[in-house]
């Protein structure tokens, strides 16, 4: 019978609060499920957004759906639920080939909001982020400095979400709150 | 009285509000809206730097970023400062520190000054012909000499504590420069409703209508139109206005490079704002309104301090309110040199006008002026200057056909001169279009263009007002693709000018200092000089005179040293040619470049999820990497050789406990996965069955290694394969581009799982007791849980995959589990050990444990050029399989050929030594250099465990030397070592399946 008092907890890379620039303020997101699904051939199903078009996404509460490629897609949830999410992939694809991968720990996610937002973004993004050619929906994979993120736009408000690597996410965080500081 | 050369009226300054800075010590006081060059003009102070080669003093030369001489030290506060400041350009405020740089000890007398009494020594190619002998002089005198000697100002002695900010951004059209042209372009822009950005280097738009004072646009005053333009600009959403900031690079795609200034002006900047933006722009279209340059006169001694360019005299006395001089004579070759003379009589200055042109060449502008009551001499030369520092008069002589007259000496205190003008086309050439010579307007225009770019107003030659505003209306609007052009009423332009090279004179050639580039102290001689010496490629005069280099980019001096060469070869000016503009325009600070890349944002620092838990623990980090790695875990008291050995027998007397979470990981998922490894990696992999594991060894094409690391089969359809930490990124960039590029028709997909497992390794003869207590739903026994395999079930509660692997040839498990519960297993696992006396062990350890096992590491026994058989890996290669990525490679000739260096180990003589990784080998000591080099080591230690130093090597033909006795190149000369088997410890191989 395993000791209860060894059931590992579960901790995040950062600890740190929302800074408090009201123009493009930053605050790392909480944990969440993350599923990297690769399927080809998939587009004309509708659910879990396979039917959306490359760089695209949709978004309800804490699931979100995003296409990151002809044959990628990036799942979020809330934290409890990747049985649930794993069920609805089986369902909705049933026998077709496709690669499913937990990586809710290997991604971070932080978001940043306000008016400034995407030009603090753009400190080291160097994406047309304009509601032109960065409409609500959008999502794709690029650079912020010298790290690989995803960024996604799930809303017309102005709020982004970065989603980076773990060990980048010191360095994403860093860079986002003095982008924001110097916007 | 302060700013005795203030005119009691005009100007833009805001007279209400006094600043006061110093300079060199003194106090200067000045109006907000001065910049340091017109405060210090307004107190008199024409006297600003000395030159760079013959350290000759220098004034101020223009109002604006082609400023060649008054280049000044600014000082902002602590670590504030920087060198190689245009005072034209510095915004005067309170607070700022100047000083003038390259004199000692004061500026009014300088020590290297004597270089201008030398200057017959110092001609063009100066160095080339004095520093070549004696060779041993070089590093020893020549060098230290000229460095100390070179170069203006002086570096910062601190780190520099401003913040830098960086953004990328996006437009339709990107206008350039904000003057009557690109104003008139960024309207017709705007108009479209696409996104318009408009830059102008100056701290407020309008460019020449900031002091074209007399100027009427419209029916209106020019700072009417001014003024509403700017008004309709701000106006609109979609149009970004950015003063104070600077285009200085034009690359490709229209990606242009600016820099905004965003606080150097400010006394009190906000908290935490940045001081310079570095804005990268990528620009649907580009209109380059970016104005044109004045050409200084070349005559004997015309770098005297008052004497400037004619347009910049105009724009001190009417932008800045100051009289540069109360006695101005102007030198001219054309008409705009007039404008500026008739404003200055309106300011109530003296006017004295020499043309350089014959009476009949010249236009209505001279009858004009005259009926101002200005005497104007045409048909003149100017043999030279008066005074020492300070001009005090201008020797005038009339010249025609060659012959020059009787002199006349003209007192004065200022010189304003023009020599025509020169269409700024930096940006332009270095945006890779073609300039064409215009013989009407003797300039270098834009041709062709490479890029989608228009250029406009001045900078395209056209310099009346009303074609300016023409032309930059009719190219804002084609920019933005709409239709529609509008005509602008304008008050008319002085146009047109003659032009002159070097200009005639009676004096003897050879005592003639006339400077063509004012920064870096060239001289019309030198150009001369360098074509009798055979320079005749343009490029070629540039690099050895200098004319044109540097920060300077010619930008005065261009078209003067091209008339100079193109007269003295007696070629017409476009078989010339002209040299290329190279970014930056103006100079660019680090900062800007730099951005925030700086101390933790320099690069991402990459820890694991028990980094902290390491450093709280005393763990000294090495760089891995992007990795930050725990290296060893020194207690106080032990230097890094006693932990290491102290880790080291831990591991193999008891247990130990190692972060590798660093490992690269790879999910490779789908019905061909098994196949698609089998194409990768050397091995086999159809029989390896669930559940099982097998080290894997990849090559490149070539035939040699790439990367290595355990790899699992979780499922029929599943694999997690394991990188080593540096070749993560290029393992899976190697993977996914066979997958993407040769097999599409493989069902299989990648995922990169590095950093979704935090992997925790327990290794040692009590591992398995120390995790037994923390693992449910895994059988750990020997016999149901071999070595090699791998289970799913569960740690402290935590869904884990675990390993029974071992790179350390003892009993051992990586424990991985999803990042976030990596810290709290691994204290599980400490507590758990405790009693067992686990230690925590670093990566030196790790080296050390698997030396003595024999087992190579990637990068260290391999560096590109090594192959499966040459560390003894021949036996992992699939004998049945029909192809993988090297196969063939393994056949060419020189890879099965004799001789190759093979890996074995090493035992010294002297058992404590430990042998210099990278130390040759060599097999008879007393052989004549060059000898013979049979091999290196690769990795060296001290191993506790075996109470001896042990070494890995790669020796020719290595394994047929075993016990033979071969020489290392030590610092101390050569030690013998004995050639023998890699495995130094547990030879039998039988603890690893304890």
């Amino acid at each position: 019978m395993l000791d209860r008092s060894l059931v590992a907890r579960r901790d995040r890379p950062l600890g740190a609060a929302p800074t408090s620039n009201d123009r493009a303020r930053v605050a790392p997101a909480p944990a969440g499920v993350r599923l990297s699904l690769r399927v080809r051939g998939a587009e004309g199903l509708s659910s879990l957004g396979l039917g959306l078009a490359i760089n695209r996404m949709s978004a309800e509460g804490e699931r979100f759906s995003a296409r990151l490629g002809p044959d990628e897609w990036l799942l979020g949830a809330g934290e409890a639920e990747l049985e649930t999410l794993e069920g609805e992939i089986a369902a909705a694809l049933g026998d077709r080939f496709r690669s499913v991968v937990d990586v809710s720990h290997r991604n971070v996610a932080v978001e940043i909001a306000g008016p400034d937002a995407a030009s603090a973004l753009n400190a080291g993004c160097p994406l047309d982020l304009s509601d032109a050619a960065f409409p609500a929906g959008s999502a794709t994979r690029t650079l912020l400095g010298k790290a690989e993120i995803v960024l996604l736009r799930p809303t017309a408000e102005p709020l982004y979400r970065v989603e980076c690597w773990r060990s980048f996410a010191t360095y994403v965080h860093g860079f986002l709150v003095e982008a924001a500081r110097t916007a | 009285m302060a700013q005795p050369h203030r005119l009691p009226q005009g100007g833009r300054v805001d007279r209400a509000t006094p600043i006061r800075f110093s300079f060199d010590g003194r106090t200067i006081e000045g109006f907000a809206g001065d910049t340091v060059a017109s405060a210090l003009l307004a107190n008199g102070v024409h006297l600003v730097g000395r030159s760079f080669k013959y350290h000759r003093p220098r004034g101020i030369l223009t109002h604006g970023s082609d400023e060649p001489s008054a280049l000044l030290q600014v000082d902002r506060g602590p670590g504030k400062i920087d060198p190689n400041n245009r005072a034209t350009v510095v915004e005067a405020r309170n607070g700022l520190t100047t000083s003038s740089q390259n004199r000692w000890p004061s500026l009014a007398f300088d020590v290297g000054a004597v270089n201008d009494l030398l200057s017959s020594v110092f001609v063009a190619g100066f160095y080339y012909k004095t520093f070549m002998w004696p060779r041993s002089f070089w590093d020893k005198v020549y060098e230290p000499v000229i460095r100390a000697a070179a170069g203006l100002g002086v570096a910062p002695q601190v780190a520099d504590p401003d913040a830098y900010a960086n953004r990328h951004a996006h437009c339709d059209v990107l206008i350039v420069g904000a003057g009557p042209a690109g104003l008139a372009a960024a309207l017709a822009a705007a108009k479209s409703g696409k996104r318009v950005i408009l830059a102008d280097e100056q701290p407020e738009f309008g460019g020449s209508l900031l002091h074209d004072t007399t100027a009427t646009i419209d029916g209106q005053s020019a700072e009417a139109w001014r003024i509403a333009a700017i008004e309709e600009l701000d106006g609109y959403e979609t149009v970004t206005l950015l003063p104070r900031t600077t285009a200085f690079g034009y690359y490709n795609h229209n990606h242009v490079a600016l820099t905004e200034r965003v606080t150097d002006h400010r006394e009190t900047p906000a908290k935490g704002a940045p001081r310079e933006r570095l804005w990268q722009v990528r620009a649907g279209e580009v209109v380059l309104a970016t104005g044109s340059h004045e050409r200084p006169l070349v005559f004997a001694d015309n770098d005297r301090p008052g004497v400037m360019l004619a347009e910049s005299v105009r724009v001190f006395i009417n932008r800045y309110g100051v009289a540069p001089g109360r006695r101005i004579v102007f030198v001219t070759s054309g008409a705009s040199a007039y404008a500026a003379a008739a404003d200055a009589k309106a300011a109530g200055l003296e006017v004295v006008m020499v043309d350089l042109r014959p009476e009949r060449d010249c236009g209505p502008e001279a009858a004009d002026l005259r009926l101002k009551g200005v005497e104007v001499l045409t048909g003149q030369t100017v043999i030279e200057t008066k005074g020492r520092k300070r001009v005090a008069g201008l020797v005038v002589a009339p010249c025609a056909n060659g012959t020059v007259g009787d002199r006349r000496v003209i007192a004065c205190d200022c010189v304003g001169m023009s020599g025509g003008w020169t269409p700024a086309v930096h940006l332009f050439s270095q945006s890779r279009g073609k300039l064409a010579y215009d013989e009407g307007r003797d300039a270098f225009l834009p041709g062709v263009s490479a890029q989608a770019e228009r250029s406009v107003g001045a900078a395209a030659g056209l310099y009346d007002l009303a074609t300016c505003l023409t032309s930059g209306y009719a190219a804002g609007a084609a920019a933005a693709g709409v239709a529609g052009g509008r005509a602008f009423a304008a008050s008319q332009t002085p146009t047109g000018f003659t032009p002159v090279r070097d200009l005639p004179t009676d004096a003897n050639p050879a005592k003639v200092r006339a400077f063509v580039d004012f920064q870096n102290d060239v001289t019309a001689k030198d150009l001369k000089l360098a074509m009798r010496e055979g320079f005749e490629s343009i490029e070629h005069v540039k690099r050895y005179t200098t004319t044109g280099m540097a920060t300077d980019q010619g930008k005065t001096s261009n078209m003067n040293a091209l008339g100079i060469v193109s007269k003295a070869l007696g070629r017409p000016l476009p078989a010339i040619g002209t040299t290329t503009f190279r970014p930056p325009y103006t100079p660019v600070t680090f900062g800007a470049l730099v951005g925030p890349a700086r101390d933790a944002l320099f690069d991402p620092i990459r820890t694991t999820p028990i980094h902290e838990w390491a450093a709280e623990h005393g763990a000294a980090f090495e760089n891995v990497a992007l990795w930050r790695r725990a290296w060893h875990f020194a207690r106080p008291g032990e230097d890094m050789h006693a932990a290491v050995d102290r880790e080291c027998r831990a591991v193999r007397e008891g247990v130990g406990i190692f972060d590798a979470s660093t490992l690269g990981k790879i999910e490779v998922v789908g019905p061909d996965a098994a196949e698609f490894m089998n194409r990768m990696y050397v091995n086999p992999w159809t029989k390896l069955g669930v559940g099982r594991c097998r080290y894997g060894l990849m090559l490149k094409e070539d035939g040699y290694i790439l990367d290595d690391g355990v790899v699992a089969r979780m499922a029929e359809d599943r694999f997690h394969v394991t990188t080593t930490t540096g070749g993560a990124p290029r393992v899976m960039n190697h993977m996914e581009d066979y997958l993407q590029t040769e097999w599409p028709d493989l069902d299989v997909f990648l995922t990169s799982t590095t950093e979704q497992w935090a992997v925790i390794a327990v290794q040692g003869p009590r591992a398995r007791d120390v995790i037994a207590p923390l693992v449910s739903g895994i059988d750990l026994s020997n016999e149901a849980f071999p070595h090699m395999s791998v289970r799913e079930g569960a740690i402290c509660g935590a869904p884990c995959r675990l390993f029974r692997v071992s790179f350390t040839g003892d009993l051992g498990f990586e424990i991985n589990v999803p990042a976030d519960y990596g810290r709290a297993v691994w204290e599980a696992v400490f507590a758990a050990g405790e009693p067992y006396g686990i230690t925590p062990y670093g990566t030196e350890a790790m080296h050390v444990l698997r030396a003595e096992k024999g087992y190579i590491i990637v990068g260290q026994e391999t560096d590109g050029t090594v192959t499966p058989d040459d560390v003894g890996l021949a036996g992992m290669i699939a004998k049945a399989k029909k192809d993988f990525v090297g196969k063939r490679s393994l056949a060419r000739p020189d890879v099965v050929a004799a001789g190759r260096k093979q890996l074995v180990g090493l035992a010294t003589e002297t058992a404590a030594l430990v042998l210099d990784e990278g130390a040759q080998i060599v097999a008879d000591p007393g052989e004549p250099i060059p000898m013979t080099m049979l091999g290196h080591v690769t990795s060296s230690y001290f191993s506790a465990n075996c109470g001896r130093s042990i070494a890995l090597a790669l020796v020719a033909d290595g394994r047929a030397l075993m016990g033979r006795t071969l020489h290392v190149t030590t610092p101390a000369g050569f030690a013998a070592a004995t050639v023998c088997d890699p495995v130094f410890f547990d030879s039998e191989g039988g603890r690893i399946h304890a």
